[in-house]
């Protein structure tokens, strides 16, 4: 049975912990998403040399460790001058790489709405851009949902990479409270817990969600 | 940025050992958890009473929490519970706690993905469970299972990068030791750890593309 004085008496440090890792998860949620439209706009439009920068960029930030994504904004810019704070190098960090996710699902989605509507809509008479918002882009949404979903679970998880650049979030709170209190199991438990309260409810919406989809098929 | 003396031979060595390193706690760990992981799945999918519940419970928590977290705990806190592990053996162990719960989903629904029709065909023309499942199902899942199986390994080579907190001495802990020791070294280092994380990790994901192309046909 874990020692509950432990999480009374730090309750204080434990939630400080728990908001910033849902701050800068909440930020870089809203970043990744605008950088993964982006990107996916680029990757599929009908001019070819955008298509090429978007499928190097994502390819490039899927394929490296996140935690080196993160030391590069850290101390790689430092190095050059640039000294951005922990919060901002681990916020930056993750809408990169959650964002390059992100942008693959989108085109995966987009995609996967059969080329027969694309070819029908620019066939009646609209435009590109028109038939890709009105036609490909609300079908393509419902794929899209469940994926972006997941990359939401995992970028809650890689925010206790700050940890490791002093981040404040509830990964580092919790080993400065093993620190001070010499106990580490318990703390680690309490740490667990804490990130359950936010990824649980996550996984549960997502399982929902792709199970009514695979029913309206 | 000093590029030439960050890649004199002496740098490029000390690094290609840790990438050694990352290969070998990257290969342990992959063909751990994917025993470990299939084993689970299969568990879950044959909906045992109380062993199938009690593994979704396990699974469900472990993917749901941080690999930091789970790296932390089994270095720093199972110690406390008298359980000391090597760094080595600590980065697997942590590592194949984690990526089998996110392999034994994987197991599962591609599993589940298998049409109903081929397992009451292979029973009513009398094979038992087992071999149902050893000879009709397990053979076509596999085929489905293989590029979500590859892109969770290119993510466990990634993670293995995680192991720098408990300072296991592969590919980023290495690069780390050269630049603390000289800052115009920092840019160069990290351009080149990322670098060869990328062409391991685009290599394997295109081997993905290949085997998926010709098992679709």
């Amino acid at each position: 049975m874990p020692d509950f004085s432990i999480l009374v008496n730090h309750i204080g440090e434990f939630l400080s912990g728990f908001f910033t890792t849902l701050e800068v998860s909440l930020l870089a949620l809203a970043g990744s998403f605008l950088v993964g439209v982006v990107l996916a706009v680029m990757r599929i439009a009908p001019f070819k040399p955008l298509n090429g920068i978007s499928y190097v960029i994502v390819e490039f930030v899927r394929n490296i460790p996140f935690l080196l994504q993160v030391f590069f904004f850290y101390f790689g810019l430092s190095a050059i001058g640039i000294q951005l704070s922990a919060f901002v190098s681990g916020t930056l960090g993750l809408t990169v790489y959650t964002g390059a996710f992100i942008a693959e699902a989108i085109r995966a989605g987009i995609q996967s709405v059969s080329r027969g509507q694309m070819e029908a809509g620019r066939a009646s008479g609209l435009s590109y851009s028109q038939t890709m918002r009105h036609i490909i882009l609300p079908q393509a949404i419902k794929l899209v949902i469940p994926p972006i979903g997941n990359q939401f679970l995992n970028l809650v998880k890689n925010s206790s990479v700050l940890a490791v650049i002093s981040g404040m979030d509830l990964m580092y709170q919790g080993d400065l409270i093993s620190a001070k209190t010499y106990v580490v199991f318990d703390v680690y438990i309490f740490v667990a817990l804490f990130y359950l309260v936010i990824t649980i409810p996550v996984s549960l919406f997502v399982n929902s969600l792709e199970k009514r989809l695979a029913k309206s098929y | 940025m000093d590029f030439a003396g960050a890649y004199q031979f002496d740098n490029l060595r000390f690094l290609f050992s840790g990438f050694l390193v990352t290969l070998e706690v990257a290969f342990l760990s992959i063909v751990f958890s994917f025993l470990i992981g299939t084993l689970i799945g299969v568990l879950r999918y044959m909906r045992i009473p109380v062993v199938s519940k009690l593994m979704m419970i396990v699974v469900e928590t472990i993917r749901n929490l941080p690999l930091l977290l789970i790296i932390f705990f089994v270095y720093f806190a199972l110690p406390e519970v008298k359980i000391k592990l090597a760094v080595t053996p600590a980065a697997i162990l942590a590592l194949t706690i984690f990526e089998s719960a996110l392999i034994a989903e994987i197991v599962r629904s591609g599993l589940n993905s298998i049409e109903r029709g081929q397992i009451e065909a292979a029973r009513s023309s009398g094979l038992t469970a087992l071999q149902t499942l050893w000879h009709i199902i397990l053979p076509q899942a596999l085929k489905r299972m293989i590029p979500p199986l590859v892109s969770q390994f290119i993510s466990l080579i990634k993670d293995t990068s995680l192991a720098v907190i408990i300072a296991l001495p592969e590919l980023m802990h290495n690069g780390q030791i050269i630049y603390n020791s000289n800052i115009t070294y920092v840019i160069p280092i990290l351009l080149l750890v990322a670098l060869t994380y990328f062409v391991l990790n685009y290599l394997l994901s295109l081997l993905a593309l290949r085997l998926e192309k010709r098992l679709a046909t």
